[in-house]
């Protein structure tokens, strides 16, 4: 249940933008990879729950969950992992690297026109 | 409505101090480790095996992390290397802050071999770098043997996998080849290592990895 303390680091960034920009943030769009281990009900629970009742509300939270993927290493192919089936399905080869789904990162704020 | 692209990461001060915690121990030469398991998977004992086998003089010293008491602290005090207690006081992991905190009054050259043993917790330790070298997860043979499947996102940053309490292997129905199959699955590079604190097996090859690049 580590869900609050990255919204707690959400928020702490949100304020940060928002005083740069000397207006309102109305929405953060975050990206959640598979392999991130952060549980995107769990995190806009504790996102809602820090917001509400602030100078920070209304603030709406994006979601964008992204998907395992790998690359091989032999043949180069990109393929999204389901099953935990990380060998490559083009050539078989066990040698394969992660290219996405550890992200949790933010993508963009949407920010209120002054 | 304005939309401004904002692309860094959301743990992105955690990752700053990280980055600095890293640089310092490549700098003097520490080599360190982050111990994750589930709560009563071995990692203490294992320590305590370590730490045991070690000489007196050696440049070893550990942090442990507990959400309270200082037990595994007293426990880990006893071989005679520096010990420090991280009590969270709630928090299901431990943090870079916290690891920088914890060696503020140790002379960060003085170490050449810092062990961290993270809170109990096979979820939330997985999104906090602590800065270390090589990542350890540990796995009792107590558990199921799909623990990785159900726990990916953890297994897969581990660079060894520490399959525990293996002199228990005959009366708990865990079956190591599939184990093994689920580690591989979802974590390829990682190297595995079957060991019991209690026979003392595996023990030196467990030693031997620690040792390495140290």
């Amino acid at each position: 249940m580590h869900e609050m303390s990255i919204a707690a680091s959400m928020l702490e960034a949100v304020r940060a933008e928002s005083a740069r920009h000397n207006a309102h943030v109305l929405a953060v769009g975050v990206k959640i990879g598979e392999l991130s281990g952060v549980d995107s009900e769990s995190l806009r629970f504790c996102f809602d729950v820090l917001v509400q009742d602030t100078d920070l509300a209304p603030l709406s939270l994006e979601i964008e969950r992204l998907a395992w993927r790998n690359r091989c290493r032999q043949c180069a192919q990109d393929f999204t992992v389901q099953e935990y089936r990380t060998e490559c399905p083009q050539c078989g080869s066990a040698e394969t690297e992660t290219t996405s789904g550890r992200e949790l990162e933010f993508a963009y704020m949407e920010i209120a026109e002054t | 409505m304005t939309r401004v692209p904002l692309e860094r990461k959301v743990l992105n001060e955690n990752d700053r101090l990280a980055a600095d915690l890293r640089q310092g121990f490549l700098q003097h030469g520490t080599r360190c480790v982050n111990l994750i398991s589930s709560p009563g998977s071995g990692k203490t004992m294992l320590l305590e095996r370590t730490l045991a086998s070690f000489e007196r003089g050696r440049r070893v010293a550990v942090l442990t992390g507990d959400i309270q008491t200082d037990n595994d602290a007293q426990r880990l005090a006893r071989y005679g290397f520096p010990v420090r207690q991280i009590t969270t006081g709630g928090a299901c992991h431990l943090d870079a802050r916290m690891v920088v905190n914890a060696l503020a009054e140790w002379q960060p050259d003085a170490i050449d071999l810092l062990l961290i043993e993270n809170v109990g917790n096979l979820v939330c330790p997985s999104s906090y770098d602590l800065g270390e070298e090589a990542r350890v997860v540990v796995l009792s043979v107590t558990e199921g043997e799909d623990k990785p499947l159900k726990y990916p996102a953890t297994f897969h940053r581990a660079d060894l996998v520490v399959l525990s309490k293996v002199d228990l292997l005959p009366y708990v129905p865990f079956r190591m080849d599939l184990a093994r199959e689920y580690i591989r699955r979802v974590q390829p590079d990682a190297e595995i290592l079957e060991v019991s604190c209690t026979t003392g097996d595996g023990l030196d090859a467990w030693r031997k990895w620690v040792d390495t690049s140290c």
